[in-house]
């Protein structure tokens, strides 16, 4: 099994949301919800403060809490791609995995079922780039497969120092953070 | 890295779905599925212990069971956001989902206990309109075993929705184990005040109560331990101890669960007991309404804890 993971390069992205609007367009997202955002965290005192762009969505878990709380196994980690992905035809609403989630990262759509960002699996299957990857201006996404040491986001994250959200919570996130 | 300000792009209340996740449908259900764990636990013992159990014991409590679990489970099916999918629930087992155990659990609970129901009135009960001999001299034949399967059932199904939430790792309010036992504390509690509400005689009645006492006794000292056990936790354990300590839920906790759900009925039902007063409505529905309190606000307060300061 691959598996699928995602860096956002910190130092290049301007948090222009391009991403946010890519992927409602993509994937047909209910009004009024988004897959992604991008939080901007600015610590410091004025004057000396910093602004981090932190654009956030499914952390494709390799420690899924959703996957384990789903009781009817509509949430599932997708073998050919190791990414946690969901079967419409399954979910019944019952909004276990959006209570196990410390991301905060899934809604219910208008439909009645769990949504999330899905890594354009879809587009992946045909060979293309998810759309937020494709949009982005400053190519600061990049979405690769983690077991092959060839692919360019192996490489970056054997070169650069990153980070992950809330690691604490102990499900393994699949999303990096390149300092 | 100690954020001073943060402020979000491209955020609305859809995108943090967590704001809203379960409401009043589901702290329904936790309640009432407390509350029949509690009837079956305490009137299924009752079967088995004495030949002649009181009144509210013998066919009263086991009666309404089903009543109190039909609405119960229609609460839950409200909740339910994509509804035509529920049957989904019975064509998977998933061993990590307590949610599914819990379906599984629901499935053995509704037959059973209207069968127990059954079985409790053809033998302690009036007679019912119709023709129900053949049932009811089926289902009392069978009245202890039945009464047994009720007993352990009600506890599997009083236990399972504190697991549940305590399952949800996301949430550090609800990362205790002893969730599962406080919720089966409170609703055997729950169970033992609307029996008393049930009950005519008045001996049986104070007993009850001081069954009830010892109950909410065991359901403070569990509630204690949860504080404790998160207060001494990590910082997320700690941040959501302060929910209830100092926090925004700090004066619901005190107020409608601690003072008015446990302490305030405890007291009334021990000076009954030992004045040999007359037994009065309050205390039982004071827990009842406790009950249904302790399910909202930890539903509420577990909803607004987390991990990380950020988001």
């Amino acid at each position: 099994m691959a598996r699928y993971a995602m860096t956002i390069d910190t130092r290049t992205c301007m948090g222009c949301t391009s991403c946010v609007v890519a992927c409602k367009v993509e994937n047909q997202v209910d009004t009024p919800f988004f897959r992604n955002c991008v939080v901007q965290q600015i610590s410091g005192e004025f004057p000396d403060l910093r602004l981090v762009n932190i654009r956030e969505n499914c952390n494709m878990c390799s420690e899924a809490a959703c996957v384990a709380n789903c009781p009817t196994g509509a949430s599932h980690i997708e073998p050919k791609w190791g990414l946690v992905e969901i079967d419409e035809s399954l979910c019944t609403g019952c909004k276990a995995c959006i209570a196990a989630c410390p991301y905060d990262a899934r809604f219910i759509n208008r439909k009645g079922y769990a949504e999330k960002c899905t890594f354009c699996l879809p587009r992946l299957k045909e060979g293309l780039d998810p759309a937020c990857v494709a949009t982005c201006p400053c190519q600061a996404i990049t979405v690769g497969d983690l077991k092959d040491p060839s692919s360019k986001i192996a490489s970056l994250l054997a070169m650069r120092k990153y980070w992950t959200l809330k690691p604490e919570a102990g499900t393994q996130p699949n999303v990096f953070y390149l300092e | 890295m100690n954020p001073s300000e943060v402020s979000v792009i491209g955020a609305n209340p859809g995108i943090s779905p967590s704001l809203h996740i379960w409401g009043w449908e589901i702290a329904a259900y936790l309640f009432l599925g407390g509350l029949v764990a509690g009837l079956l636990v305490i009137s299924g013992l009752a079967h088995r212990k004495s030949e002649r159990p009181a009144e509210s014991l013998a066919w009263r409590g086991p009666a309404l069971v089903p009543v109190l679990l039909t609405v119960g489970m229609v609460s839950l099916f409200l909740d339910l956001e994509h509804k035509l999918h529920f049957y989904r629930f019975y064509l998977a087992f998933r061993i990590t989902s307590p949610m599914s155990w819990g379906a599984w659990i629901l499935l053995l609970v509704y037959p059973a206990s209207i069968l127990f129901a059954l079985a409790a009135v053809g033998e302690f009960g009036p007679k019912l309109p119709g023709d129900w001999d053949l049932v009811t001299e089926l289902a009392a034949a069978v009245r202890r075993p039945l009464a047994a399967v009720n007993v352990a059932l009600g506890v599997a199904l009083g236990i399972y929705t504190g697991i549940l939430l305590s399952s949800l790792g996301a949430r550090p309010f609800w990362n205790t184990p002893l969730l599962g036992p406080l919720f089966l504390l409170s609703g055997l509690s729950g169970g033992a005040a609307l029996l008393i509400l049930l009950e005519p005689s008045r001996e049986a009645q104070l007993r009850l109560g001081m069954l009830d006492v010892k109950l909410i006794g065991a359901e403070s000292a569990t509630l204690a331990l949860i504080l404790i056990g998160l207060s001494s936790g990590g910082a997320a354990q700690r941040a959501a101890a302060q929910l209830v300590l100092g926090g925004s839920f700090t004066a619901v906790f005190w107020i409608a669960i601690v003072m008015m759900g446990l302490a305030l009925p405890a007291t009334i039902e021990l000076f009954h007991r030992f004045k040999r007063a007359q037994a009065s409505f309050y205390p039982a529905a004071l827990v009842l309404l406790g009950g249904f309190a302790l399910r909202m606000i930890i539903l509420l307060a577990g909803q607004a804890s987390r991990w990380g300061t950020l988001q």
